[in-house]
């Protein structure tokens, strides 16, 4: 272990890393063997040789990386230069919540009960990958939402990567706690500023109590060089509210590893995504919900796009556990491939223990509606534009539900600027 | 009075198999155990061609390379492949003129079955070609469709008789080492059943063979190979009962379906198979592998009724090589008490135009596990390929399980392609509804069956919908009026 040296023995996560190392050791990368990994495989990733920790710490300016903010909100930002917390281009806060550093939450003896109860504790730890982040992150956001605070701007967590390093590999770490009644909106990106290759292994803890309401938006757009293995485990107690959506345009291999657990009755779970590719991009949604207790609801909405020779991913899942009776989950994808090298792999499995439940999940793939496209061609839309419009209308559904004008306004552009076509409105 | 749940689950765990019983007929048994004498033994004794040796031989240690899957949605005790006897036939090989010429022992096992042989020959116009642990002892109408040039005939019978079709498509569909379980039965096959409908004919009756497992500790290996020639038609009906045994036994058969252009081949089973008693304990494993492939404009149907076996393992398949074919998967699978079923089809698009459809229904009950596992691939050269699937589960009861495991691969942007999924109980509306029509629950309850599972039983031939509809209520009698 190369890097062992560098961790800190006396901390006091310093068992749980250990426990990790050997599980990753014993493990290894996951390969196209491991029914989960099917349909993506990380061999042309791991042929880089990733620097794991960077060498010097760079600086930007925030005018260079305006962009690949939502910068015409207020809101407190924690932002990361290579796995290096930037103050620079921070705006931090502990006036009545704590957004910091994971750093310092490990480190600083008041947090010391929060790490206790959180972390690592519903990051699966037979995961190779959930593994090998507990074992080697160093940095990462931590968010403390205490009961009854409705957090007053969004919060946004960008991930820099320069492309000093010839590769890098980035194992970013968060926590977000909300307590009761709280309520909290994040914005997360990962960004690489260079052609380098960057493989970014995030893993993020959310937990949620009684009344509690998340929504996390991802916006995925990186460079083709950029790829993401992202993992997200969301812990709910009653009557919470969470809410992910993941909008995946962007980067050479995405892989979004995104589970619910369940912990309390009246639970709602939202899960939505857009994705868009091109070129040889690949995305791959893996999502579980696993319904342990009665009384709850889960929605899935999953729309892909897929040109040229991409390829995206759906394996969705939902477990009813026999205790979750009344249980109402959802679950849908909707795929266009629009070029002839294009594939999608689509896996919605639903596993059912409890009797009494409305479970349904639902699939398809197909193009888009010729004579739609005739019908706007006719009234003198180009085809181009006909067909950008028939796509926005596709994803639609998925936007509905974000709560951030400014994101929605964001996403719309992307998705022109995806499709390569000005449209004149939002949605 | 009203029919609660509580009466009915144990009405259906005192529910005994009901066509459990045991013949006692001299049999020729190899020793247990399997390796290549054994392999070459059964060879022998079925007086095979070298080839034919040559191809188990090959199966076989292809077979011993192979690790017994373990993916499936299920758990069991492994069976010991070394303590099953490969081979039984009943002794009196009989060579019949009439049936008076029958081992009586024999007939009686059919009459228990429901099965009257002579009868059938008058009445139900259906040629029965029985199987008998192994080997086939009677075939009747063969006269009527050798006239038109069918050949219904057991499969060794074909290899001596027809080895020229046999060896051209034999393992073209289930090559001998495609999986775990086809190598098995591709090295120590028995018997089975063979079919050759010829150029242009339509096949006047329906086909049927009867499955047994009568031995006790044999496995029983079948293969069964149909070749539906150009623009030909068949219907060919399958049917399964076992005797009541304690031990597992093990049933590992290959089925393969050819339909060569224009042809079209409608495959229905109904699987009735010893389920193992209430406690789980016996019971039959059924690992099948199942087969079909479809040249130009041919169709080929699979219908399916699963009611028995302690442990299903099968996935009826189409792959749609030939432009503008069609493949068609319907389902009934019924498990309760300890029984598990991981059961449903692949659909493998590689020509242009080709269309197929799933309708799987899943009815699990008692502490039952149901799963489908289905898996649609539409490949690049394949245009405006198109499915459809459908796959709803029925449960009873908080302890049984029910799951839908689709994978679906596109690599063609003209594939269309639907999946849909459903899990629900009984609705206490509907039974309301039902109750205040006057219909006791119990009725109600087996309306709202049938009416869940009508689309694929309205699939099944005349002569099986029947049957079909007693083994539902067999399985879920008390819940099925």
């Amino acid at each position: 272990m190369a890097f062992e040296n560098r961790v800190d023995v006396e901390h006091p996560v310093h068992d749980i890393r250990t426990e990790a190392i050997k599980f990753f050791e014993e493990k290894g990368f996951p390969t196209k063997k491991d029914e989960a990994w099917k349909y993506t495989s990380l061999k042309t990733l791991l042929k880089n040789d990733y620097s794991v920790f960077p060498k010097e710490e760079s600086a930007l300016e925030f005018k260079d990386v305006k962009k690949y903010f939502i910068h015409d909100i207020d809101s407190y930002k924690i932002v990361f230069i290579d796995g290096i917390y930037s103050s620079h281009l921070s705006q931090t806060s502990h006036e009545g919540l704590d957004v910091c550093l994971m750093s310092s939450a490990l480190s600083k003896p008041k947090y010391q009960l929060i790490i206790e109860n959180y972390f690592n504790k519903i990051a699966k730890t037979d995961d190779s990958l959930t593994s090998l982040n507990t074992a080697f992150s160093r940095e990462g956001a931590f968010i403390n939402i205490p009961k009854g605070k409705v957090v007053d701007k969004p919060i946004q967590i960008i991930h820099l990567a320069t492309g000093k390093e010839s590769s890098i590999m980035l194992q970013p770490r968060s926590l977000v706690v909300v307590g009761e009644n709280a309520h909290v909106q994040i914005i997360e990106r990962h960004q690489s500023l260079t052609d380098n290759p960057v493989l970014t292994n995030a893993v993020t803890e959310i937990f949620t109590h009684k009344r509690g309401i998340v929504d996390y938006y991802k916006i995925q757009n990186d460079n083709p060089n950029a790829s993401l293995i992202d993992n997200t485990y969301i812990s709910q107690q009653q009557n919470s509210h969470a809410s992910v959506h993941t909008f995946s345009f962007g980067g050479k291999i995405t892989r979004n590893n995104l589970q619910f657990v369940h912990k309390g009755e009246h639970i709602n779970s939202t899960l939505k995504g857009i994705t868009i590719t091109e070129d040889k991009q690949h995305v791959d949604h893996s999502t579980l919900v696993h319904h342990a207790t009665p009384n709850c609801e889960s929605h899935q909405d999953y729309k892909g796009i897929y040109s040229d020779s991409s390829t995206g991913v759906f394996n969705g899942r939902i477990i009813v556990e026999k205790e979750a009776q009344k249980t109402n989950g959802f679950q849908q994808s909707n795929n266009i491939l629009i070029d002839d090298k294009a594939t999608i792999n689509a896996k919605p499995q639903l596993e059912i223990f409890a009797d009494d439940v409305k479970c349904s999940h639902g699939c398809t793939i197909g193009q888009l509606d010729e004579e739609a496209l005739f019908y706007l061609q006719s009234r003198g839309i180009p085809k181009k534009e006909a067909r950008a419009l028939l796509m926005y209308a596709f994803a639609n559904n998925v936007l509905e539900s974000v709560k951030i004008p400014e994101v929605k306004t964001r996403i719309n552009k992307l998705i022109a600027m995806k499709l390569g076509v000005k449209v004149g409105f939002d949605l | 009075m009203a029919y609660t749940e509580e009466e009915l689950k144990k009405e259906l765990e005192t529910k005994e198999y009901e066509y459990g019983f045991y013949t006692d007929i001299e049999s020729d048994t190899l020793p247990v155990g399997l390796n290549e004498d054994i392999v070459r033994a059964i060879s022998l004794k079925k007086n095979e061609p070298a080839w034919m040796t040559e191809w188990r031989l090959e199966a076989y240690r292809a077979w011993t390379q192979m690790e017994e899957p373990a993916w499936a949605n299920v758990t069991y005790e492994k069976p010991d492949f070394q303590a099953i006897s490969y081979y039984s036939a009943p002794m009196k090989k009989p060579k019949y003129e009439s049936l008076d010429e029958v081992d009586p022992e024999l007939l009686d096992t059919f009459k228990k079955l429901g099965i009257s042989v002579d009868e059938q020959k008058k009445l139900a116009g259906v040629a029965v070609d029985i199987v008998m642990d192994s080997v086939s002892v009677a075939t009747t109408f063969k006269k009527t469709l050798a006239e038109k040039g069918i050949i219904f005939c057991s499969i060794s019978e074909a290899i001596q008789e027809h080895p020229e079709l046999v060896k051209k498509y034999i393992g073209t569909v289930v090559p001998e080492r495609d999986n775990f379980y086809a190598a098995l039965n591709s090295a120590v096959f028995s018997d089975g059943s063979f079919c050759y409908i010829p150029k242009g004919v339509r096949c006047p009756m329906e086909l049927s063979t009867y499955f047994r497992i009568n031995q006790a500790g044999t496995g029983q290996f079948e293969r069964t190979l149909v070749i539906a020639d150009e623009g030909s038609y068949v219907s060919y009906l399958e049917g399964c009962t076992a005797p009541t045994r304690d031990e597992n036994q093990l049933h590992a058969a290959v089925v393969e379906l050819i339909a060569l252009d224009d042809a079209e081949i409608k495959y229905s089973t109904v699987q009735n198979w010893y389920p193992g008693n209430k406690e789980g304990k016996g019971g039959v494993f059924n690992f099948v592998t199942k087969r079909g492939l479809c040249e130009k404009n041919a169709k080929i149907s699979w219908t399916q009724v699963e009611t028995g076996s302690a442990v299903t393992w099968k996935y009826p398949s189409c792959i749609l090589k030939g432009d503008n074919s069609v493949g068609e998967f319907y389902s009934i699978a019924v498990t309760n008490n300890y029984q598990q079923a991981d059961t449903g089809t692949k659909m493998i698009h590689l020509g242009k135009n080709t269309k197929s459809t799933i309708i799987s229904k899943g009815i699990s009950a008692g502490k039952s596990q149901n799963s489908y596992r289905g898996l649609v691939q539409v490949n690049s050269r394949a245009d405006n390929a198109r499915n459809f699937s459908q796959c709803d589960s029925l449960l009873m009861g908080n302890e049984c399980g029910a799951h839908t495991f689709p994978y679906i691969e596109t690599k063609n942007k003209t594939a269309q392609i639907e999946h849909e999924a459903t899990t629900s109980k009984i609705g206490e509306d509907q039974i309301f509804y039902c109750n205040q029509r006057g219909i006791d629950t119990e009725k109600a309850i087996a309306l709202i069956v049938n009416g869940f599972s009508k689309e694929v039983l309205n699939k099944l031939p005349m002569e099986f919908a029947v049957e079909a509809q007693k083994l539902l209520e067999i399985s879920l009698e008390g819940s099925v009026g």
